[in-house]
């Protein structure tokens, strides 16, 4: 007969299992047995944040640079409440993360008890799965299970609620392995079939005007994934622009590349989308901010989407060809299929699509992503271009926070791996991109981690940067510091007739105190003169900075797709007929 | 049209609203029912009627009748995001009005009055396989089954003879013939 062990050490036997090295917490009364626990674990290591948020996100961060699950561990009531943004924006990003929550004794329950609040039925909505543990001797099946839910298929949340009394409860331990016999989560290994292939490559052959789509999907389908879509692409000789969560994926200085698309996505992108005769979306969503407005959106095409999660398919759009299936297992056996029967298929294509390119040519010309720079005052594109050419170099991972700066990171940093890239994208969490870099931090020690920022998001989650310095984590905080809300003052400005309702931050802190106040470095830059030379002392600290970048306060971000309106309407800039610098002035 | 103010795309054109009756298999266990009904309300979805009972004790499966109402695009939507819950088992979609699949409804009627009205109102119910559970001389509990519209004629039609209270199910269905769900 096994051994019986208690609850909080049957948590740590199956989170040691699981082979988990990171846990992301905040301790609390419902959750002590587990916080006691913890000292008998050394090969798992507790990552204490200041708020629950804040440890949610950081585990998110951890995930997304690492392909692993993140794991989160918060007390009852408000500490489970707290740990809701971040599981909603993990549910909204396809984040795989396991939140471990006390709950208050079992025989509590429903007498409103100190600390209690309903945790599974607050985060049924945002998790792909929750459970309130009643029985010690469920518990492991349910953990085991829980890692099962979360990184199979789509990835995302899952949540067990474990009341106090069943941490002490003795009880069995086992290690269970794949648990879900039946189909789940749309996660079934479908086989996709060679009939399925037949028809896709049909539809490459007979296109002239194709474009790739490709989005977060091939991401977490792995490194493999974006291997196999660089094959795929280069075999097919198309032009290719992803959704913001799929950067990285594609090379973004590779000239097949069209850039970002969607609402503030290149003038290329989005009009290459909107007349192309096939589209081919792989592992993106046709979210609201891409297909603009959806009666419009790329009349004239054929659609491929390809989506692991059945009900992606056919939600917003309807497709000529949908293929349920993992991104990389896809491709892997469309590429091979296409090699056997196509061979020189990129020289004597090129004809057929030389047109299209040329076209794609002429809408490149327009330099969507140009802007007038300026010799006395920092250009929030320009400080991303700068950050860009002074780490390109190194293997760098960039987090944002929500706004402006994250599209102008989005445009102007261009990345060349899967992985590096971890914005919140569905969700649009301000506060998202401190405590993730952190995590990324965690995953990959020895890198250079920058959170590009704008000063009203990172004031959300500032408290985690006492994180980063307890743990010695050299996290860069690049703040594009305008004093506004910018996006809010943007739609404010082009929506709402200039009234800047309560989008400007009157009482600001001294972001350089208060790097130096958590025990960190504080730099300012408030000239493009002064500009890189401060960015390579960010870089060249090994402590954790934060970089308070004086910018432009007027700038909107350009270009974009006013809403409603479809992807060939788009606004370049703010008058443009005004001629716009060209690209070598800017990089001065 | 007003020149949009959101951020947001403006809706595009709704297709044809069509009734679909949905039935689900999914595990008995706490929450479940939430987890069907949070998603319906959380998605903007409409149910008209549910239905749900363990029908597998052994196995702890319980089957939900849903009826409910969207556009053809709504409905698959419905049967996608069911399948992916986890209790959820399988999941069978039926058009309002397809041959093979049998629907019943099931309604309890108090009726006040006296023994010649009770007559009349056996009379009405007759083709509704009544079932009288319980009669006075100033009152009868008529049980019947039948379609959802005969139930809502039914009740129209009792309320004459003093029908104080009702009390309905929601529908539940099956095939027709040898097949069965699959």
């Amino acid at each position: 007969m096994p051994k019986l062990i208690s609850g909080a050490e049957i948590v740590f036997k199956a989170l040691e299992d699981q082979k988990v090295e990171y846990i992301f917490g905040y301790p609390g009364g419902a959750v002590l047995p587990i916080y006691d626990e913890l000292k008998n674990h050394e090969s798992i290591k507790h990552i204490l944040a200041r708020h629950e948020q804040g440890a949610g996100h950081a585990a998110e961060g951890y995930a997304r640079s690492s392909g692993k699950p993140g794991v989160l561990l918060v007390t009852s009531g408000p500490g489970a409440t707290n740990a809701v943004t971040a599981l909603t924006d993990a549910y909204m990003d396809s984040v795989p993360l396991v939140c471990i929550s006390g709950q208050v004794p079992t025989h509590l329950i429903g007498t409103d008890a100190f600390q209690e609040c309903d945790t599974t039925g607050i985060t049924r909505p945002c998790t792909k799965h929750n459970w309130l543990v009643k029985d010690v001797n469920d518990l492991s099946r349910v953990l085991h299970l829980a890692f099962e839910v979360a990184t199979t298929g789509r990835p995302g949340p899952v949540l067990v609620d474990i009341p106090k009394d069943i941490q002490f409860k003795k009880g069995k331990y086992k290690f269970f392995k794949n648990t879900l016999k039946k189909k789940l989560n749309g996660k079934t290994t479908h086989k996709v079939s060679n009939s399925e292939l037949d028809k896709f490559i049909d539809l490459i052959k007979k296109s002239s005007k194709p474009i790739f789509y490709t989005g977060g999907g091939v991401i977490n389908s792995g490194p493999e994934a974006s291997k196999n879509l660089r094959e795929l692409v280069s075999l097919t000789g198309f032009p290719i622009t992803s959704t913001l969560q799929g950067l990285g994926a594609y090379p973004g200085d590779d000239p097949q590349f069209l850039g970002m698309l969607g609402m503030h996505g290149t003038y290329e992108a989005n009009n290459a989308m909107h007349d192309c005769d096939l589209m081919i979306n792989i592992g993106a969503r046709f979210d609201d901010r891409i297909t603009g407005k959806v009666d419009e959106f790329s009349p004239g095409s054929k659609k491929i989407h390809v989506d692991i999660d059945p009900s992606s398919i056919g939600k917003n759009i309807k497709v000529d060809l949908a293929i349920v299936s993992d991104v990389s297992e896809l491709l892997k056996s469309l590429i091979k299929r296409f090699k056997e029967k196509n061979k020189n298929f990129l020289d004597s294509n090129k004809q057929k699509t030389s047109k299209w390119w040329g076209q794609i040519g002429k809408w490149r010309e327009k330099k969507s992503l140009n802007f007038i720079n300026s010799e006395k005052i920092i250009k929030p594109q320009h400080a991303v271009q700068r950050l860009y050419e002074l780490t390109k170099s190194q293997d760098t991972f960039i987090t944002t926070e929500v706004g402006q700066h994250q599209m102008w990171a989005a445009q102007h940093y261009k990345f060349n791996k899967p992985n590096r890239w971890m914005t919140s994208g569905g969700l649009g969490t301000m506060g998202y991109g401190l405590p993730a870099a952190i995590g990324v931090q965690i995953a990959n020690p020895g890198k250079l981690v920058v959170d590009i920022a704008g000063e009203a998001s990172v004031l959300m989650t500032m408290q985690e940067m006492s994180t980063a310095v307890q743990y010695r984590l050299p996290i860069k905080i690049f703040i594009l510091n305008n004093e506004y809300m910018g996006m809010v003052r943007q739609w404010q400005e082009l929506l709402h007739e200039k009234n800047y309702s309560e989008s400007y931050t009157a009482a600001l802190p001294d972001f350089v105190k208060l790097a130096e106040s958590y025990g960190c470095v504080g730099i300012r830059a408030k000239t493009p003169e002064e500009l890189d030379e401060k960015i390579k002392e960010m870089i060249n600290v090994d402590k954790p900075v934060i970089f308070d970048c004086v910018v432009d306060k007027a700038e909107n971000c350009f270009p974009m797709i006013p809403s409603g309106k479809p992807h060939n309407q788009m606004i370049l800039g703010p008058e443009e007929e005004e001629e716009i610098s060209d690209e070598g002035k800017i990089l001065v | 049209m007003p020149k949009s103010k959101s951020a947001y795309s403006v809706p595009g054109k709704i297709g044809k609203i069509e009734r679909h009756i949905i039935v689900v298999w999914v595990d008995n266990e706490a929450g479940v029912l939430a987890r069907i009904a949070g998603l319906f309300s959380g998605r903007g979805y409409n149910i008209e009627s549910l239905a749900v009972a363990e029908v597998d004790k052994k196995k702890h499966i319980s089957r939900i009748t849903i009826v409910t109402e969207g556009t053809p695009q709504v409905i698959e939507q419905i049967n996608l995001q069911l399948k992916k819950l986890v209790p959820v088992h399988k999941v069978a979609d039926f058009k309002r009005g397809e041959k093979d699949i049998l629907f019943r409804e099931l309604a309890l009627f108090k009726v006040l009055g006296n023994l010649k009205k009770q007559e009349k109102v056996k009379k009405i119910c007759k083709k509704f396989n009544p079932v009288i559970l319980d009669k006075t001389n100033k009152s009868i509990v008529v049980q019947v089954t039948a379609l959802r519209v005969e139930i809502d004629k039914l009740a129209l039609d009792l309320k004459r003879l003093g029908l104080i209270s009702t009390s309905r199910t929601g529908s539940v269905a099956m095939t027709k013939g040898s097949k069965i769900f699959n």
